[in-house]
């Protein structure tokens, strides 16, 4: 597998990440190199073997169900650039 | 019913498949345990996790996964014993994480089945399946001219997001499916069905192609959230592809809004810059494992849902289906029922809450909720009219007093002497002071003008003040006139 510009750019974009033209050919070649790095795994013969989700063999933690936690918009806004009342406030978003 | 609809080049079927956003029953969310409730000051049901601050880790509600489980099984549908929750990458102002938990490859729930009744008989509209997520938070367009408000209330609240095949061929369709959806899901008490506070939405798949064709490219009308916009933007949207493709030319696939005060659909993105969501494995949450014991206890659980209630409200009732289906669809009216024909006339019972009661509330703009009169004083009610206390003439009377005061039938009858006359000594007495003073419509009646025995019948109703037995009244009446 090996990546082109357009398809790193895109994906710079989906991760809204501003990557400049002229940066664009060095990501290109390290991602290449990255993905090649962990193409090795292909040579791994996983025929029959279910795909693993973890190595630590415990099961979901759960939890019950009942309220112990909000009720603080002082600290869930703490850090909002440009409060309103006990909203956030954005940029107008409308599709 | 697959509706047809009339184009210039002949007739074209509607292929809908609908993905139902149900919003769980829970105290807490899926992955925090801040609040659900509907209705909260802003950003007050929120928690660190919920706000998505760096560090904090989700912990699975387990009453979120038994809801899951069992709306699964209210659907006939295969519960998964293994699950995985996965993150979709996607940036948006009320998504904090920058992601949502959801589940793609591998649901909680997977195939099922469910039966609508159309009018001309029963359809059986398949499940894909049905997957645990979160939701997203809220965000407010119309308070500033240039700022969008964002409320994290309902960011990380459960839902259950339920695909159906694309089995559904008329709004018709697919307004019969999302009520029987909803009908099952207030009856296990997995999702309130409240359409109006959101906790029930839809996104419909619409494509359009001539008859036994392949499918069309289908474009999907987000957030839906009546039954009603849900069938006008099925057949808004259906015109317009059908006016596209006749046009000559070729249906893109996009995802759609419905504005409901134009009653149009617009498109929200295209193709080009759909979403890539990137979906992976939550590397903070480990498989989600089920028992077949765990399974089972909650299939024990399970309540009388509406297709067998209605069956048995038909076998062993003798209910008519229409009456039936009227009775279960809710199943708050299917308690109340219940109650008012518990040892009393089954088919009695029905006509009164179906006619009188519903009427009467519609009247007043009331839901059953809200009725003036309980279960167990109709039920009262209907026993008088059984033991022939009072008559049906009466009964509506009673009913109109019992309606505006909210009292008992027992009492009104008895403050009112509303008790049937049933005594023939006191009838005959009134038929025959009717008959004397109407000695001119006797001979007619002689002669031949049977239609006069109703004017006698209404002349003794009316003496007695409607409390006469209808039945004996008849009855002495003929034998005497016939003397």
């Amino acid at each position: 597998m090996s990546l082109d510009k357009a398809t790193v750019s895109n994906i710079a974009h989906l991760a809204r990440i501003k990557v400049d033209d002229d940066q664009l050919e060095t990501m290109v070649g390290e991602l290449n190199n990255i993905l090649s790095w962990i193409e090795q795994l292909n040579e791994v013969d996983t025929e029959g073997v279910a795909p693993l989700a973890s190595v630590t063999g415990h099961p979901l933690p759960l939890r019950a169900d009942g309220i112990a936690d909000g009720g603080y918009p002082e600290r869930v806004l703490l850090n909002a650039p440009d409060r309103v009342a006990d909203f956030y406030s954005v940029p107008k978003v409308v599709e | 019913m697959a509706a047809l609809i009339k184009g210039e080049t002949g007739d074209w079927e509607l292929v809908i498949g609908l993905e139902v956003h149900a919003q769980v029953v829970s105290e807490a969310k899926l992955f925090s345990s801040a609040a659900t409730a509907f209705g909260a000051a802003p950003n007050s049901q929120v928690s660190l996790v919920d706000a998505a601050m760096p560090g904090m880790l989700p912990v699975i509600n387990q009453e979120c996964v038994r809801q899951a489980v069992k709306t699964g099984l209210g659907i006939n549908a295969k519960i998964n014993r293994l699950s995985v929750f996965d993150r979709k990458n996607y940036f948006y102002p009320d998504l904090p994480q920058g992601y949502q938990i959801s589940q793609f490859l591998q649901p909680v729930v997977g195939e099922g089945v469910l039966t609508i009744v159309l009018p001309d008989g029963e359809k059986s509209i398949g499940i894909e399946r049905l997957h645990l997520e979160q939701d997203a938070g809220k965000s407010l367009h119309d308070q500033h001219p240039r700022k969008s408000y964002i409320d994290l209330n309902r960011s990380g609240v459960a839902l259950m997001e339920i695909v159906s095949r694309p089995d559904l061929r008329s709004a018709a369709e697919a307004a019969a499916y999302v009520r029987k959806l909803r009908s099952i899901l207030r009856y296990l008490g997995t999702c309130d069905g409240n359409m109006q506070e959101g906790s029930l939405r839809c996104d419909a798949n619409v494509s359009v192609r001539k008859p036994g064709a392949e499918l069309g490219t289908r474009c999907e009308i987000k957030n839906l959230n009546s039954i009603r916009f849900m069938q006008m933007a099925i057949n808004h949207e259906a015109r317009r592809q059908i006016e596209v493709i006749e046009g000559g030319g070729k249906i893109d696939q996009q995802t759609r809004l419905y504005d409901a005060n134009r009653d149009e659909t617009r498109s929200m993105r295209s193709k080009e810059d759909a979403h890539d969501y990137r979906y992976f494995p939550d590397p903070d949450l480990l498989p989600l494992i089920l028992t077949e014991d765990y399974i089972a206890d909650i299939a024990a659980e399970l309540p009388e849902l509406p297709d067998a209630k209605q069956a048995r409200f038909i076998a062993e009732y003798g209910l008519s289906e229409e009456d039936a289906s009227q009775l279960v669809e809710e199943r708050e009216t299917a308690a109340y029922y219940e109650t008012v024909a518990e040892g009393r006339d089954k088919k009695l019972a029905a006509n009164w809450l179906l006619s009188e009661l519903f009427g009467a509330l519609n009247k007043v703009g009331k839901g059953l909720a809200e009725s003036p009169v309980s279960a167990k004083f109709l039920g009262g009610l209907i026993a008088l009219i059984s033991d022939g206390t009072i008559s049906g003439r009466i009964a509506k009377d009673v009913f109109a007093e019992m309606f505006e005061h909210g009292r008992d039938a027992d009492s009104i009858v008895e403050a009112k002497g509303l008790r049937q006359v049933s005594d023939a000594g006191a009838i005959t007495d009134l038929i025959e002071a009717v008959i004397a003073a109407n000695q001119d419509k006797v001979v007619e009646f002689k002669s031949g003008k049977d239609k006069l025995f109703g004017f006698f019948v209404g002349q003794v109703m009316q003496q007695s003040q409607g409390k006469a037995n209808p039945q004996l009244v008849n009855q002495v009446l003929r034998e005497k006139l016939n003397a």
